[in-house]
């Protein structure tokens, strides 16, 4: 939502009489947010108004994990891939906090790095899959007739592979490289993003302002990115949110098959997965980064959830 | 409604077959010659080349898919590339088995899932329902490896009250079967019970909103009465079709779980597959995953059509 003044792109809508123009651009994009029957459910006031302890701790555990990210590689006290053979599967200790692997590597280390490692993957996936399916789906509920039936065909035929699947069987294809775990996931939820989008741009299609605004001649571009834009951002953090969640569930899932990155990255799913013949003998190795994938991916499940009922709270039922 | 359900079935079909180029383009999309990296760098060029026929990699892609799909169709399934033997009997097989792990994880995770999500719901905003919604949140998204990894520590080998592995003879007859089966499917039951306790609670939280029951209760029907006739019949309605849209999620925990545990399902089979480079073995699992889960959300549409009346069939 930008705050500057309201200036149109089309020399014939400034003086249209049809419609008055909203003072500022907030106040516009304001009062139609507020225009939603969406989002104005009944229970609106309430659950607003309503105190999140499970949101605030997942926003909570989820900046941890940022500031992780930002600093863990700058104060991991040994390098992630800094193998000691003589000093492997050490219980943890003062000198390595969570124990070493089957390499003698540092796992306090490499679970620090690894938090840089899963956000950057499944942050750009999930970005790359909103920023495509937010195309995909405004362009295909606004234009709707044969594009849209097109897109939303072939995003059909995406849904109908499991994304598990989908993803094991592109990536043993093409290799499991970090850039390619990063396109597959991004790729992979093009459709559900798309189709959010698209059922929120049908629903404001007919509304007043998307009407007048067609009324007073704009064109189709300003009329999507302008008027219908702005109202779709709401469902879309939301959806954006849960991508994320998903997506490093996604992440840590190939990781654990070795059918993500590869070693010698600090991937928690993939140090999991390697470590699993040391089970018995050496708890810790898998402890902490399986520790840290279910905090990471149970945070943003509650701050994906929060983020929900905050911005969507007619819709808080629908998970 | 018999036209709208000829128009999805004949839709289903084919995004199945739209599905399969996927499949079949996704397994193909080797950078270089497809024979030579499947056999390795060491293989003789006669190897390469007798590869290189046996696929009919030497025709053009567009025959190539055809003829694979039409064989697919036919019931030739190919042989596997790797151990040599019909692929068609080997993924039926595994099928069997993941079913069976399937049937047992949805038997514990359906029931306890309505339980905990009505019990949640009449106890809104209680302590009771902020510990159900709490765990059923945390439980969506623990990845399936950190669940069973867990539960292999405690009960497994802390406890060993049941085997930590579960790689048996996949023609292990279920009677033997079974305590191999019971991790792996508490394992899978733990993400999608959360899943489906949430949507139980928020349906019937919506139910017990409903005028019918307010009308139910102020005539003075007996509580028990108006919880089993008008809210959890109402209530539960939406819960079907949610269990049928959950299949996503379960495929993916059965592959994940079945990795765990080693067990001998058709996940197992496909990371096998993909990791040995076997694309006849990985195209025939994938189809047969895509076919269940297809006509899965089938039954998930229809399902939610046929409940809930408001809900617009044509979209």
């Amino acid at each position: 939502m930008e705050p500057k003044e309201g200036r149109t792109h089309s020399k014939r809508g400034s003086s249209s009489p049809i419609v008055e123009r909203p003072a500022s651009r907030a106040t516009a994009v304001w009062s139609r947010l507020r225009n939603v029957p969406r989002t104005a459910g009944r229970n609106l006031p309430r659950l607003a108004g309503r105190r999140q302890p499970a949101a605030v701790m997942g926003f909570g555990i989820m900046l941890f994990f940022v500031v992780m990210a930002v600093v863990g590689p700058l104060v991991a006290p040994y390098g992630y891939a800094a193998q000691a053979i003589s000093n492997r599967l050490h219980a943890p200790s003062g000198q390595h906090w969570f124990g070493t692997d089957q390499y003698g590597r540092d796992i306090f280390s490499r679970v620090l790095v690894g938090s840089r490692h899963v956000l950057v993957v499944a942050g750009s996936g999930a970005l790359i899959a909103v920023l495509m399916g937010l195309t995909l789906g405004l362009v295909s509920g606004y234009f709707g007739g044969l594009l849209d039936e097109v897109i939303m065909r072939l995003m059909d035929v995406l849904l109908s592979i499991p994304p598990l699947l989908l993803a094991m069987v592109i990536l043993g294809t093409v290799g499991p490289s970090r850039a390619n775990v990063i396109l597959v996931v991004g790729f992979l939820y093009i459709p559900m993003v798309a189709r959010v989008v698209r059922s929120v741009v049908l629903d404001l299609k007919t509304r007043e302002f998307v009407e007048a605004a067609r009324l007073r001649g704009e064109r189709s571009h300003y009329i999507m990115f302008r008027e219908i834009l702005p109202s779709v951002l709401p469902p879309l953090a939301v959806e954006a949110s849960m991508r994320f969640s998903y997506a490093i569930f996604l992440v840590a899932s190939l990781g654990f098959l070795g059918l993500g990155v590869q070693p010698p990255t600090p991937d928690w799913g993939l140090m999991v997965g390697e470590a699993r013949t040391w089970f018995a003998q050496a708890p810790w190795v898998l402890l902490f980064p399986a520790g840290a994938v279910a905090l990471l991916v149970v945070g943003v499940g509650f701050a994906s959830d929060g983020l929900r009922r905050m911005l969507l709270p007619g819709g808080a039922s629908q998970l | 409604m018999t036209t709208y359900l000829v128009r999805r079935f004949a839709f289903i079909l084919l995004t199945i077959i739209a599905a399969s180029l996927v499949i079949f383009v996704a397994t193909r999309m080797m950078p270089g010659d497809v024979a030579r990296v499947m056999l390795g760098q060491f293989a003789t060029d006669q190897a390469v080349e007798n590869l290189r026929e046996e696929l009919g990699l030497n025709r053009p892609a567009h025959v190539q898919y055809l003829d694979w799909l039409i064989h697919f169709l036919t019931g030739d399934w190919g042989v596997s590339l790797v151990n040599r033997l019909e692929v068609r009997g080997m993924v039926l097989q595994r099928l069997g088995n993941s079913l069976k792990l399937a049937a047992l994880s949805l038997g514990i995770y359906v029931p306890l899932g309505i339980l905990l999500g009505v019990v949640a719901a009449l106890n809104r905003e209680g302590p009771v329902d902020q510990a159900i919604s709490g765990l059923s949140m945390a439980l969506v998204g623990l990845p399936e490896f950190v669940t069973g990894l867990v539960l292999i520590a405690f009960v497994a080998i802390s406890w060993r009250l049941l085997p930590a592995n579960s790689s048996i003879d996949p023609d292990t007859p279920l009677r033997e079967a079974f305590k191999y089966l019971i991790l792996p499917a508490i394992t899978v039951s733990l993400t999608s019970l959360g899943y489906i306790a949430r949507m139980t609670r928020a349906s019937t939280i919506n139910v017990l909103r409903a005028d019918y029951v307010r009308a139910a209760e102020l005539k003075g029907l007996p509580r028990r009465q108006v919880l089993l006739k008008h809210v959890l019949r109402n209530s539960l309605l939406p819960t079907v079709t949610v269990v049928a849209m959950g299949i996503g999620w379960l495929i993916g925990g059965l592959i994940v779980t079945e990795s765990v545990y080693g067990y001998p399902g058709l996940g197992r089979l496909l990371v096998y597959g993909i990791q040995r480079r076997d694309l006849i073995l990985v195209q025939a699992v994938s189809m047969v995953i895509v076919t269940i889960y297809s006509f899965s959300n089938l039954v998930a549409d229809i399902l939610y059509g046929v409940l809930n009346p408001r809900i617009r069939l044509a979209d």
